[in-house]
């Protein structure tokens, strides 16, 4: 298949449940060795869009191609092309890691299947565990187990639904070192996450919120299509400095971080404007500063709740 | 990576048939409740349990042609006991009659039964009975030696008063086929093999496939290459070999422990449960498909189980029961498959005999299994 085609190529993708748009023509492309970044809030629908993309279930609506085949028709072929990693552990509890990994070998048909699971066992550490029942694992292992086994067959196109979720810092540096070198073979990923740090070490983000694909594009792309300005201010009351900001216009929004309160508005003439006032106060030291995802995938939230249209 | 697009690849399937035997092994509690059933179910069932069944099929094999055969035949056709279903006009055709379950019982006149009658010699009348169920036939044999002899009495008058002082003016004869000893164990304990693998097979089928998306593995499981059929027959395989094994546990103790003849063909049953157990392995994986919880699956499973137990003739015989509950009755599987293991086991049927019995239950076969596989298919969706 053509090497410049995108990976994943959906177009109008929609899926309802039961009365309840969960995506909403959604339209999306991932480019190969791309790392693409998925995120949105709790029920926003990003599992669902994975689920979609792998099979498991029928979009309503829309359709396309997925590493050049079509989500609707050629689905045994994608799925044995790709690796989905479920947001919960899927495997099976009462078999061990290497029966685990024995089983989704033999059902992908890997060949020299033994020895496969023996280096990819080696690969993830799991060596301590091999003959452990998956299901007494801790949750960072089990994460890993997982992750290995959808790594057995060679995958083109990895779809990781919240992979390190509740995986201690290290493990999630090791996760995304092992995502790095496998991209660099030109394996494309699709991982959804809530962490914003995860969001940044992306290629691309999109974000998703109640079905609607809010905005997407590089970090850099997004941060600057909000429009949004933010200002910094630090100290020890900035709960009470946010109480009085509410409603000051021109600001659009609050955010506390630790003894840091980014305050961030479109209008950044008027934000500052609004907020000279406040600069006399003593108590807090000010200072201009780059707008990170994380304000801007608020105020998208925001906006949206707000206007209902999603439009931007 | 080279993968063929066969619609159906062993090696898949191979891959999911390991992957249960390894869980089944891991999960010692059902696998101790697998083989503990049997056990149990051998040592409730020892008892018999009583009743009193009525209308039960009769023919009449009449050699004599009298007032007095008819006026027997007619306080029969009174009597709530025996329905008057058919005439045969040889022991050959009484014989096959009672062999392949058309009638419980079968009158035989024979010849010169009134001529005997009038000259008082106590003429014998013959009553042969199909007891592989005592419990059936029973009360209705008791009542037939009473009112043969009343309805005769009836007939003794003027010239013919003087047999009345005569005492019994006749013998009837009983003749009870399969089971002559009236033993209940000996239609309960081969019975047990059709209870016990609906009993567990359904259960153990609709929880294999629940306790998949109970669990979670099956989204891990679906968004592989594999395919429903391999899925369905991967779990239902293993668990064809587990009904063998409780058959032969069941066969074994029959025979041993409870020492019941197993007077017919042991392979001809072996094969024809096959058909039995995939219908009940069918009815488990259309459970598994509507219930949401493994706990869902076993109430379904018990729903399914308890008319099978109660109206099967299982429990209670079932010529016995009500027009409706013998309805519903004929449309279960375990009905015909009991009416099939006694029949091999005590009356040493072959497979002409028990044909009448087989089909509905291939007909369940192919209902349950296609609406287990139809709906398999849509809850991937
Ligand atoms: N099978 C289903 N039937 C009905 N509603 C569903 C089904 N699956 C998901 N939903 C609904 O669709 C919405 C989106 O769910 P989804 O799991 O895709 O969200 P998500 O973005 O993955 O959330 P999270 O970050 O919590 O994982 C939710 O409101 C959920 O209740
Ligand atoms: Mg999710």
């Amino acid at each position: 298949m053509n090497n410049s085609a995108p990976v994943i190529e959906v177009e109008g993708i929609s899926k309802i449940f039961s009365g309840k748009t969960v995506v909403n023509r959604l339209s999306l492309q991932v480019e190969r060795g791309e790392i693409f970044g998925f995120l949105g809030p709790n029920g926003s629908g990003k599992t669902t869009f994975l689920r979609m993309l792998c099979g498991l279930l029928r979009p309503d609506a829309g359709g396309g191609r997925c590493l050049g085949y079509d989500l609707l028709s050629e689905v045994e072929k994608i799925r044995s092309r790709i690796g989905y990693m479920a947001q919960h552990f899927s495997l099976y509890d009462d078999l061990s890691v290497r029966e685990n990994l024995d089983f989704m070998a033999r059902i992908y048909a890997v060949p020299k299947r033994r020895q496969v699971v023996a280096e990819t066992i080696e690969q993830m550490g799991l060596e301590p565990f091999a003959g452990q029942l998956a299901g007494t694992l801790s949750g960072g292992w089990k994460q890993r187990l997982a992750l290995a086994a959808c790594l057995l067959h060679q995958p083109e196109l990895l779809l990781l639904d919240e992979p390190t979720a509740g995986v201690d810092p290290m493990a999630r540096r090791d996760f995304w070192e092992q995502v790095y070198a496998l991209t660099a073979q030109g394996i494309s990923a699709l991982i959804s996450t809530h962490y914003m740090d995860e969001a940044e070490r992306c290629n691309r983000v999109a974000y998703l919120a109640y079905g609607d694909l809010l905005t997407a594009g590089t970090a850099e792309e997004v941060v600057s299509r909000s429009g949004l300005s933010t200002w910094a201010a630090s100290g020890l009351d900035i709960q009470e400095l946010a109480a009085r900001l509410k409603g000051v216009p021109g600001i659009e929004l609050t955010i506390p971080f630790g003894n840091n309160l980014h305050i961030c508005g479109t209008d950044s003439g008027q934000l500052e404007q609004s907020l000279r006032p406040f600069m006399s106060d003593e108590r807090f030291r000010w200072q201009k500063q780059e707008t990170g995802l994380e304000e801007v995938f608020i105020s998208l939230m925001n906006r949206q709740a707000r206007g209902g249209d999603g439009s931007h | 990576m080279v993968l063929t697009n066969a619609r159906f690849s062993l090696r898949r399937f191979w891959a999911m048939i390991c992957k249960e035997f390894l869980q089944m092994r891991r999960d010692r509690i059902t696998f101790a409740m697998l083989l503990g059933i049997p056990v149990m179910q051998m040592v409730l069932f020892g008892y018999a349990i009583n009743s009193d069944p009525r209308h039960l099929p009769t023919a009449i094999l009449s050699a004599d042609n009298s007032v007095f055969s008819r006026r027997i035949v007619a306080a029969m056709q009174s009597s709530s006991y025996f329905d008057l279903v058919r005439t045969v006009d040889s022991e050959a055709e009484a014989k096959r009659v009672i062999d392949n379950g058309e009638v419980q019982f079968v009158l035989s006149i024979p010849q010169q039964f009134s001529s005997k009658l009038v000259r008082g010699k106590q003429p014998a009348l013959l009553l042969t009975a199909d007891a592989t169920d005592p419990a059936a036939t029973s009360s209705a044999l008791s009542a037939f030696r009473y009112f043969a002899a009343e309805a005769l009495a009836g007939e003794f008058r003027g010239p013919l008063s003087y047999l009345q002082r005569q005492g019994a003016p006749l013998q009837v004869i009983v003749h009870p086929r399969f089971n002559p000893e009236a033993n209940t164990r000996y239609n309960i304990v081969p019975g047990l093999i059709g209870v016990v693998l609906t009993m567990t097979l359904v259960i153990i089928t609709s929880l294999a496939m629940t306790r998949e998306r109970e669990r979670g593995t099956m989204e891990n499981l679906l968004s592989t290459p594999v395919r429903p059929l391999e899925v369905m027959l991967g779990k239902i395989i293993p668990y064809i070999i587990v009904g063998y094994l409780q058959m032969g546990f069941v066969l074994l103790a029959a025979h041993f422990l409870f020492e019941v003849p197993l007077s017919g063909n042991v392979l001809l049953l072996l094969v024809v449960s096959l058909l039995f157990i995939v219908a009940n392995l069918g009815v488990g994986l259309t459970f598994s498909t509507l219930a949401r919880k493994q706990l869902q699956a076993v109430q379904m499973a018990i729903f399914f189980f308890l008319p099978s137990i109660l109206l099967s003739g299982f429990m209670f015989p079932f010529r016995g029961m009500p027009r409706w509950a013998q309805w519903i009755g004929e449309m279960l599987p375990l009905t015909h498959y009991l009416r099939i293991v006694r029949g091999i086991l005590l009356k040493g049927n072959g497979l002409a005999e028990i044909l009448p019995n087989l089909w509905p239950i291939a007909l369940f076969l192919l209902v349950s299994l296609s609406i287990g596989l139809k709906r398999f298919r849509k809850t991937i969706d």
